[in-house]
């Protein structure tokens, strides 16, 4: 968890004028306590963890508010939309915050930007943090201005009072004013007086990034850097038997060979010299083999005869399948990639004792905990800085660039090292989305109503996180004394990791759900955007169309007779009507899909609607219109979360009609975009248009991942309801489809 | 008496065109009525399995457009004809075709409405086909997906235009009547040159033709052109430097790749996605077949052949040592070539062999037919163009270098390649065909 | 010493002449546009522009560009004054990382220059060779028809003097 900081560097970053940051505003609260802990209320969202307000908000002397959010940029948006709500709070122009994000010096530790947290979590602290602060300033101004604090306003950075004075933020503030423990309740303002927040501002960082500015960790290029790049093992586990290493040393450029027992890996001056070294290295260091991979045809049977830790998560009354409509479904998703456009890449600088670490890491704590642990550091020696990278869409190489750059640095003290992944290392050695596969069964009365369901999902692990034992960074399982992986554990509900999403939300009297959760991995796997709720998704609204087709029910209006929800049933009838959904006869060849589901039962609420028309000589599927709703509670920022949903409808369509990782039974195939393809400019739907019911008041709910299993099951089903042909198992290649719809 | 003489060759010339005019002559066949149901579910898969084998789809689906609606443009020495609408839509497809107008225009080379059709449409291959199988095609055909799609009418230089033309040619190059089985083979041979010469109509590519464009039969596979690309040779006169084998052609036409040889391209690409589709065994019937005459004849030369290209091919792989030593000043002095700079900048990061990181996996450059071709056409196509896999299919991605690098650049690495990569002579005359192949850039063909 | 046009400028660079364009401009003349994506020309981020062609830099060696006009995203506009591909990009907040946009804008620039008013056929055929994986093709393809109605008015409006 949190350390306190000694270090008086952040102090020295943050001292202007009359703002003092003080090192001990990112202790978490159960450690100031003096003597006996007192019980303390829940703070709002992440100020739990990081209760001063001075670890959220800062005044400078000169006036420049800068937020501080333990969570990062990944393309999400969120630094916006943190943006906006605390320029909201604080009542001044949005252009006069800057925000500075996961650094384990200067911002609290939010653990990882995973699992739709960002808004729940660090938007509700700042939300929060803004406002007391916010409520700070007006107190201060009342002292300053002898007059009550009813009759003064917070107005575009200054205290205004009913009699025309006013002060400017930067004048209250003085000392230590700002390092106050955050109250429970806070002065929010009236969600009818918004005038930022619920507003589509610009993002704050696309004009640099489309004018060429150095915005990523790719960009950076401080003074006396180094290129590096890692020779990797053939195959998971080879070992390093010999290399001979003089031949490489003599090219041009190349400062230092690091080996250490199996992790190899080649500095030098100029990049294309550290990639033309890395070739030379690679063809003269000799592995030897040793893993060995199941076949891929028969990976699911494969992963269902190993052991399995069973856990039931639901279970409700006697699902007894008399007497009624039975069905029964398997349903399969594969190994899926994350497929970031943009290979890992990490800078690391070994000075004096300590190390620092420039990274696109969703979690930089943990990495510094597990990094630390890997060099046998303490924490403190180690400071992480998120610096943006390209979508990661959950746990890839990012962690591991940065432990290869770590140590490398280490070997090369007092000059930056920059490591950049090769295209085929992220799609051969990233944690991949694990296999699954579910077996749904349900029964439905005459009059069309669920009255039994079982689910059954087997699963590995959906995290391998560094999260502190470094034996999650794969580097370190190569060293001489390697590190090895912790045993994984599962997510455990309401969040869930495989069984994520695995409880419907629809209302069924008798329903048992169970998860199988199998520890053992056969290929290397971890967190891809919503986890076990794509696959669970995709098998729920699939079979809700099974289930609907068989009681003779329009499939939306089957879902509305099971769902209770209000807002749940807001979200279908308006993506339903948006897009037109009827009952008539179709085209041939052309079919409706609908799905819903709400991310984790406790996020966003989702439903899309797709039209696809199959064609029939190949099986080839084209996307037409697409149309969803989303309710995200309060919205802050509606384009933002429309440019996630339309984002996660094209990246599942993807996922669901053509991917899957390919290896054979020695090492991944799938090593770069010929043989792992992705949906390319001419496949994507023919529109996209999200509809966003704000819910002004109420909580933030996660957005980011609630698309990706509604957009497949949507898709299963449009392609059922044009061919008659229903496909169980991911992806919905076009040779599964011609091979269904037969000749 | 000159007078007389002519007068009797006109009236010769006369009598003649006239029994020609009789012979030819065709009548319409009664339109038919079928419906898509009154056809046996395994017999329209045999169909299909035909239709994929004869690639129907290629010739008579054009880019973007609807599968058999026809509309392709088949470029010939002589203009271009459009495959028609063969989708069973009344109109303008061959929905009211019977089975026997069918059956007249794949043996015979007549439309339902009598008209002669050109040999772009191989009916030359087609007629070696069985009844059954033509009955199977027509199955399949029929229960096809109808699509309005109006015939273009072909565009060929006069008097060509004419398909009195069409009929002189069958007269002259037209040997009707289904394949006979040669007992000295086996089955799975026979079955081969069953499907190779009729339903494949390989030969219609692969074999070169004679001025009134007919194949040459005395010089059967001794290599051709489609869409621009050369089709090499496929009997002894083949090109790649180790001789196919049965396992090797199995794996190509299966699959599009064989690691002696490397990636099916240009028109090869739609062929071997059909052929995909194909029952294995037939594939490897073709293979069979073709394995037994191309290269070399010899078991000994064979083997002779393919243990020099292996040689060949190792001593020349990218060795990224190599690669690296050009700056030391190691390397060869091809390799700071124009051509080796640019190899090494633009080709190697794929085309290497060693080093750790198997990116597309192209085989070695030597082994390859285009580089160790007699013209340069197929490689300079390549590397203009690089080769694209269909939409979310696995497959090579090798970009096209057409504005990457200037033409003269273009011929350059060209040079380069044939210096380092075959044995064979230099290509003559590099730049003049990069000039042409920009004269005629290659179409898009899509394989439904 | 290979000499180099980027952007109107001409650089001098001393790089290996094998060493591709994506490297010497990134590292040479700290320009930060164009991206390492793959290396092996399948996913464009690393697209510019060669005498008006839309090229991948990741596999065109320097060697191949000397006399060549080079194009890269710096040369569209500023952050100050935002070129209209540029700005058409922003008002349709065609991004989420980011990171392939550059390549984006650069092979939308080359269509553009020779197809002013290219239909949504048009666009998504020319844009192909370049990849998302964010899923902002839709926002994309609003900014290239948006891009293409700005590069128009821009053409028709009275140009000023450039003193």
């Amino acid at each position: 968890m949190n350390a306190p900081l000694t270090s008086p560097s952040r102090r020295m970053f943050l001292a202007t004028g009359g703002a003092v940051v003080v090192t001990f505003a990112l202790r978490p609260l159960s450690s100031l306590a003096q003597g006996t802990p007192q019980a303390q209320p829940k703070l709002p969202g992440s100020l739990d963890k990081a209760p001063y307000l001075d670890a959220w908000i800062g005044i400078g002397g000169d006036g420049a508010v800068t937020v501080f959010a333990g969570k990062a940029e990944l393309g999400q948006g969120i630094k916006t939309a943190l943006i906006q709500c605390a320029a909201e709070e604080l009542d001044i122009d949005p252009k006069a915050i800057t925000i500075v994000t996961a650094d384990t010096e200067r911002t609290a530790n939010e653990g990882y930007t995973a699992g739709s947290h960002s808004m729940q979590d660090s938007g509700t602290a700042v939300l929060h943090a803004a406002a007391q602060v916010r409520g700070i300033l007006i107190g201060l101004a009342a002292t300053r201005l002898n007059l009550p604090p009813d009759q003064l306003q917070a107005k575009t950075g200054a205290v205004v009072a009913n009699d025309g004075r006013s002060v400017v933020y930067k004048d209250l503030v003085t000392g230590e004013a700002l390092h106050q423990i955050a109250t429970a309740q806070s002065p929010l303002k009236n969600v009818k007086s918004f005038k930022i927040i619920g507003t589509p501002m610009h993002r704050v960082d696309i004009p640099g990034k489309v004018t060429g500015a150095p915005m990523y960790v790719q960009d950076m290029r401080p003074e006396g850097m180094l290129h590096a790049r890692v020779v990797r093992p053939p195959n998971y586990g080879a070992e390093l038997v010999a290399v001979d290493i003089a031949a490489v040393e003599k090219l041009p450029g190349v400062i230092k060979i690091v080996r250490d027992g199996s992790f190899l890996a080649v500095a030098a001056q100029g990049e294309f010299q550290a990639i033309e070294a890395m070739n030379v290295l690679a063809s003269v260091a000799q592995w030897r083999k040793i893993a060995a991979l199941p076949e891929q045809s028969t990976i699911h049977q494969f992963l269902g005869r190993l052991p399995s830790q069973d856990e039931v998560i639901a279970n409700k009354g006697a699902p007894s399948l008399q007497g009624a409509h039975l069905l029964r479904a398997t349903y399969t998703r594969p190994y899926l990639s994350h497929g970031s456009i943009g290979p890992s890449c990490a800078l690391a600088l070994w000075k004096g004792d300590k190390l620092t670490v420039w990274t696109h890491s969703q979690g930089v704590y943990p990495l510094r905990n597990t990094l630390a642990n890997m060099l046998h550091l303490k924490p403190e020696q180690v400071h992480c800085i998120h610096t943006e990278g390209s979508g990661c869409y959950g746990h890839n190489a990012a962690d591991d660039a940065a432990a290869d750059a770590a140590l490398i640095a280490r070997a090369v003290p007092g000059r930056p090292i920059r490591v950049q992944w090769m295209r085929e290392q992220e799609h051969g050695w990233e944690p991949f989305g694990p296999a699954m596969a579910s077996n749904v069964s349900g029964a439905i009365d005459d009059q069309g109503r669920i009255v039994a369901w079982t689910y059954d999902v087997w699963s590995n692990t959906h995290s391998t996180r560094p999260g502190g034992p470094a034996g999650n960074l794969l580097a370190a399982q190569y060293l001489a004394q390697p590190f090895q992986p912790p045993p994984p554990s599962e997510i455990p509900m309401p969040e869930g990791g495989g069984d994520r999403n695995a409880i419907p939300i629809y209302t069924i009297p008798n329903e048992r759900v169970v998860d199988h959760f199998i520890p053992q991995m056969p290929l290397r796997v971890s967190a891809l955007r919503a986890l076990g709720a794509y696959l669970n998704v995709f098998a729920i609204e699939s079979f809700m169309d099974e289930l609907a087709a068989a009681a003779k029910i329009d499939p939306v209006e089957f879902r509305l007779k099971h769902l209770d929800d209000p807002r749940a049933r807001d979200v279908v009838t308006k993506a339903a009507q948006e897009f037109g959904w009827t009952k008539g006869k179709r085209p041939r060849g052309e079919g409706h899909g609908f799905a819903f589901a709400r991310y984790k039962n406790l996020a966003a609420y989702c439903a899309v609607a797709v039209e696809a028309s199959v064609e029939r000589e190949s099986g080839a599927v084209r996307l037409g219109r697409v149309v969803a709703a989303v309710d995200s509670g309060q919205a802050v920022n509606p384009d933002g979360i429309r440019n996630q949903i339309e984002g996660a409808i094209v990246q599942s369509a993807s996922w669901t009609l053509y991917e899957e990782v390919t290896f054979d039974r020695s090492e991944i195939t799938s090593l770069d975009w010929s043989r792992y393809p992705i949906m390319r400019f001419p496949q994507v739907p023919e529109s996209v248009a999200v509809h966003v019911i704000d819910r002004p008041g109420e909580k933030f709910l996660g957005t980011g991942e609630a698309g990706q299993g509604p957009t497949a099951a949507a898709i299963a089903n449009a392609i059922a309801d044009a061919t008659g042909a229903r496909l169980r198992d991911l992806p919905l290649s076009t040779q599964r489809i011609k091979q269904a719809i037969g000749v | 008496m000159l007078r007389r003489i002519l007068l009797g060759l006109a009236i010769m010339l006369a009598v003649a065109f006239g029994a020609f005019y009789a012979w030819q002559w065709r009548g319409e066949l009664p339109p038919a009525s079928t419906s898509a149901h009154a056809f046996d579910p395994g017999i329209v898969a045999k169909g299909a399995q035909l239709a994929a084998i004869g690639e129907c789809g290629v010739c008579h689906t054009r880019a973007g457009g609807r599968p058999y609606a026809g509309g392709f443009p088949v470029q010939t020495p002589f203009g271009v004809v459009y495959g028609t609408n063969i989708t069973p839509d009344r109109e303008t497809g061959i929905g009211a075709w019977s089975e026997e107008a069918f059956r007249r225009a794949m043996r015979e080379g007549v439309a339902r409405d009598g008209t002669h059709l050109y040999p772009a449409f191989p009916y030359d291959h087609f007629t070696r086909l069985t009844d059954g199988d033509i009955s199977a095609l027509y199955a399949f055909l029929m229960t096809r997906e109808p699509a309005a799609q109006a015939n273009r009418q072909p565009q060929l230089d006069f008097p060509l235009n004419f398909r009195i033309f069409a009929a002189g040619w069958q007269l002259l190059f037209l040997s009707k009547g289904p394949y006979r089985n040669d007992p000295a083979q086996s089955a799975a041979w026979n079955r081969g040159a069953y499907l190779v010469e009729g339903v494949g109509h390989c030969g219609g590519c692969h074999t070169p033709r004679n001025a009134f464009g007919a194949e040459r039969k005395h010089e059967a596979y001794g290599g051709g052109a489609s869409e621009g690309w050369s089709a090499p040779a496929l009997n002894a006169s083949s090109p790649a430097p180790v001789p196919w084998t049965v396992d090797q052609l199995t794996a190509y036409l299966k699959a599009g790749f064989a690691d002696q040889h490397g990636f099916a391209a240009g028109p090869m690409q739609p062929v071997v996605a059909n052929l995909g589709k194909a029952a294995d065994a037939d594939v490897r019937a073709i293979a069979t077949y073709v394995a037994s005459f191309i290269g070399p004849r010899n078991a000994a030369d064979r083997q002779r052949q393919t243990d020099a290209a292996l040689a060949f091919a190792k001593q020349r792989a990218v060795n990224v040592g190599d690669l690296a030593r050009t700056t030391t000043g190691v390397a060869t002095a091809d390799d700071r070539s124009a051509g080796g700079v640019l190899f090494a900048g633009a080709c190697a990061s794929c085309h290497r062999s060693g080093g750790g990181l198997p990116a597309s996996r192209p085989i070695a450059l030597a082994l390859s037919t285009p580089v160790n071709a007699s013209d340069p056409d197929n490689l300079l196509r390549i590397v203009a163009d690089g080769i694209h896999p269909p939409a979310g299919e696995r497959g090579p991605i090798m970009p096209g270098f057409s504005g990457a690098l200037t033409d003269p650049q273009i011929v350059a690495l060209a040079d380069y390649v044939r210096a380092h990569y075959s044995r064979g002579q230099a290509w003559p005359n590099i730049a003049a065909a990069l000039a042409d192949i920009r004269r005629n850039p290659t179409p898009a063909m899509e394989a439904p | 010493m290979t000499v180099l046009n980027v952007n109107g400028k001409q650089h001098e660079v001393d790089a290996d002449p094998r060493t591709p364009l994506l490297y010497v401009l990134r590292n040479d003349l700290a320009l930060n546009a164009a991206k390492f994506g793959c290396g092996l020309g399948q996913c464009g981020a690393c697209t510019v522009l060669v005498d008006h062609n839309p090229v991948f830099s990741c596999v065109t060696p320097i060697a191949a560009l000397e006399g060549r006009y080079i194009r890269t995203v710096e040369d569209l506009g500023t952050i100050d004054k935002p070129g209209p591909i540029q700005r058409a990009f922003i008002e349709e907040q065609a991004a989420q990382c980011g990171y392939c946009i550059p390549g984006m804008m650069m092979r939308a620039q080359a269509l553009l220059e020779k197809n002013a008013a290219p239909s949504d056929a048009q666009i998504r055929e020319a844009m192909a060779p370049n990849l998302c994986r964010c899923g902002t093709q839709m926002r994309i393809l609003r900014a290239v028809q948006r891009a293409a109605k700005l590069m128009t008015v821009e053409l028709n409006e009275p140009r000023e003097m450039k003193g």
